[in-house]
């Protein structure tokens, strides 16, 4: 493995609710390198969705210390902040949060959209691309509601990686889908993974960060255990070996 | 993002609400098709008060003496005897700005022809009247100066005194008639002018060589009044300045001394007839100002809500990359969308209106280009104005907190 692309030190956060001060994270340290897979796992109110803000710049540390791909993150403005999630973050959310009404394909092309350097003939060629990344080449002209829940978060992965970013940020992934498709899901974090894609994806179910590479778990606001999983599962594998009867779960 | 890709995405998102996008737009097309119709029927009322006043004749300037006192009591205003035909001169040889000059005296007068008769104005003047008072014959010859130093007994009437005295098709040239008893010959006849901007009827009059009335109808040695005209209409003012020296020097006044007489010009009364139409196209405007207002408030509205319902599309829009400006410029365009499409809309539509207006009412209507870029220029201020707002709440939405809205 090579260079951190996260490298976070004694990060602090805490919010104001009125008069009362919930510290949310006590102190974080933790670097996540290059080429990695790992898990943030933990309760409700362990802080690790506001450690994935943090790292996905959708906020700020209150104290402590973020570089992201070697920039300090602690002292850009919003709009500087804006344009590094634009460049070097893609995000996956448990709702899919696509825009509704918009086509697969646009969908993909947003981030794109909200970067002034690319043609829109490139814009066009990348989103497809992504979009043939996660295996739904054919349904790029369907909205969202046309398309199942495995689709959406398919479409949403190929939105996230559709910038070519340094990291993809997954918010349970696979908390809206069954059994079948959250395998899927993470097959094809495996296989982006594999082409060298750095990703971390926060989720609550252990069966689901089996498939990744570290497991890291939060617990008041500090990481209180960092595992490098012993032997991960393979989506590929067990999807094969799944009895075709699971397609009629539905019925 | 790219202004092609915004405006993309604006009429996009104006296109899924079709209804609600047409029922805002609306406010601003009703307001601008107002002021456009309201403008316009200012303006074509002021236009043909103004076409009226210029019936006067051209450049025209009127020159009374003031009212006298005898003993203490005023008289009424032109009553004063001490205008003469020396003045009339003077004016002529001794003021650059004015082109011509005639004095002016009116006497009533009972008209018979055989057994009809008729009871109307008669008008003692130089023929040099005609150009100033823009009037042209129909039918037969003018009177000359000849005629006025003779004080030769001819006139030239009115298409009314015509129908009342000979009947509505006759041609009187050559016929006489008796003014007070006194018979005149008829040598020609005034072209139909109609009613002037004061309901007077302008066809309803006698003119004769300035002695023949003076002398022989009036016997007086004074004048009543006098009509100028100067040479072109931005000569006026001095015309008036000119004429107002000359006539001081000539009755021993001095320069910080009162005239003794009264210059109106034509301006004056076209200033003072247009000033009311003028009110009445503002008060106009301003009405229908206000419901541009209304349909301004009504796409802020639309704009709040809008926000709201989208807040998560703006919380996905800026967690790929939009900036506060991106999100605040897409709310913005959609807002000026909406008013610059219901300008344009309200534009042909007020350009409807005043034309069913000018057909079916017949009254007269003008659309000047200036209302038409006014109303762009203001609806699409309007939009802005009113987008701000709401594009402004969208813009500065915490993207975590817009990502959780439900």
């Amino acid at each position: 493995m090579g260079k951190a692309i996260i490298s976070v030190k004694s990060l602090v956060k805490v919010y104001k609710m009125g008069d009362v001060e919930v510290h949310a994270l006590r102190g974080v340290n933790v670097d996540i390198m290059k080429d990695d897979f790992v898990a943030i796992m933990g309760k409700s109110g362990s802080g690790k969705s506001t450690f994935m803000n943090i790292i996905g710049c959708l906020d700020v540390p209150t104290r402590g210390q973020y570089l992201l791909d070697d920039v300090d993150v602690s002292s850009l403005t919003k709009d500087q902040l804006a344009n590094l999630r634009n460049h070097k973050i893609g995000f996956v959310f448990q709702s899919f949060n696509l825009l509704s009404r918009t086509s697969a394909l646009e969908n993909v092309e947003l981030p794109l959209m909200y970067n002034k350097k690319i043609a829109s003939r490139e814009m066009r060629e990348r989103s497809l691309n992504a979009l043939e990344a996660v295996g739904l080449a054919d349904r790029a002209h369907h909205f969202p509601n046309q398309l199942s829940g495995g689709e959406q978060q398919r479409v949403a992965i190929a939105r996230s990686l559709v910038n070519d970013p340094v990291v993809i940020l997954a918010d349970e992934p696979t908390g809206n889908l069954d059994t079948r498709t959250s395998i899927e899901v993470m097959g094809i974090f495996q296989k982006l993974n594999h082409k060298g894609i750095t990703i971390v994806i926060v989720t609550h179910e252990s069966d689901i960060a089996a498939f990744t590479k570290r497991n890291i778990t939060f617990r008041d606001g500090r990481i209180i255990k960092a595992i490098e999983v012993d032997k991960p599962r393979n989506a590929m594998d067990e999807l094969a070996n799944m009895p075709v009867m699971v397609e009629e779960d539905e019925v | 993002m790219k202004v092609k890709n915004l405006l993309i995405a604006a009429l996009r998102s104006l296109a899924k609400n079709k209804m609600r996008t047409f029922l805002t737009m609306l406010g601003i097309i009703i307001g601008v098709a107002s002021v456009i119709a309201m403008l316009a029927i200012g303006q074509g009322s002021k236009q043909s008060i103004q076409a009226q006043i210029s019936t006067l004749g051209t450049n025209v300037l009127m020159i009374w003496p003031q009212a006298s006192s005898a003993g203490g009591v005023r008289q009424e205003a032109g009553s004063s005897q001490k205008m003469t035909l020396e003045d009339v001169t003077a004016i002529a040889d001794r003021c650059p700005s004015v082109a011509y000059v005639t004095p002016q005296v009116r006497s009533s007068g009972q008209l018979v022809n055989g057994n009809m008769n008729w009871r109307t104005s008669v008008y003692g003047v130089y023929p040099n009247y005609f150009e100033i008072r823009n009037l042209n014959l129909s039918n037969g010859n003018l009177f000359t100066m000849n005629d006025d130093r003779s004080a030769t007994k001819v006139c030239v009437v009115g298409q009314t005194v015509v129908t009342n005295l000979f009947g509505s098709d006759a041609d009187p040239v050559g016929s006489f008639i008796r003014i007070n008893k006194i018979p005149f010959k008829i040598i020609g006849v005034t072209e139909k002018k109609g009613q002037n901007a004061f309901g007077q009827d302008q066809d309803d009059m006698v003119i004769a060589p300035f002695s023949t009335v003076q002398k022989r109808m009036m016997a007086i040695t004074y004048i009543q009044s006098m009509l100028a005209s100067a040479k072109s209409e931005p000569q006026i003012a001095a015309a008036s300045q000119e004429i107002t020296d000359v006539l001081k020097a000539k009755h021993n006044l001095g320069p910080s001394e009162d005239p003794d007489f009264t210059i109106r010009t034509q301006t004056d009364i076209a200033n003072a007839a247009t000033a009311t139409s003028g009110i009445l196209t503002i008060l106009l405007a301003t009405i229908a100002s206000i419901s541009l207002l209304v349909g301004g408030i009504g796409i802020m509205n639309i704009m709040l809500v809008s926000v709201t319902e989208r807040t998560r599309e703006i919380g996905i829009r800026m967690s790929v990359g939009a900036r506060g400006r991106d999100v605040l410029l897409q709310f913005l365009i959609e807002a000026l969308l909406i008013s610059l499409l219901g300008g344009f809309i309200g534009v042909t539509l007020g350009v409807l209106v005043s034309q069913l207006i000018a057909n079916i009412l017949s009254w007269p209507v003008t659309i000047t280009i200036q209302s038409i870029l006014m109303s762009f220029i203001f609806s699409s201020a309007i939009g802005i104005f009113f987008g701000w707002y709401p594009a402004r709440k969208a813009a500065g939405l915490n993207p975590i907190d817009a990502l959780r809205y439900e």
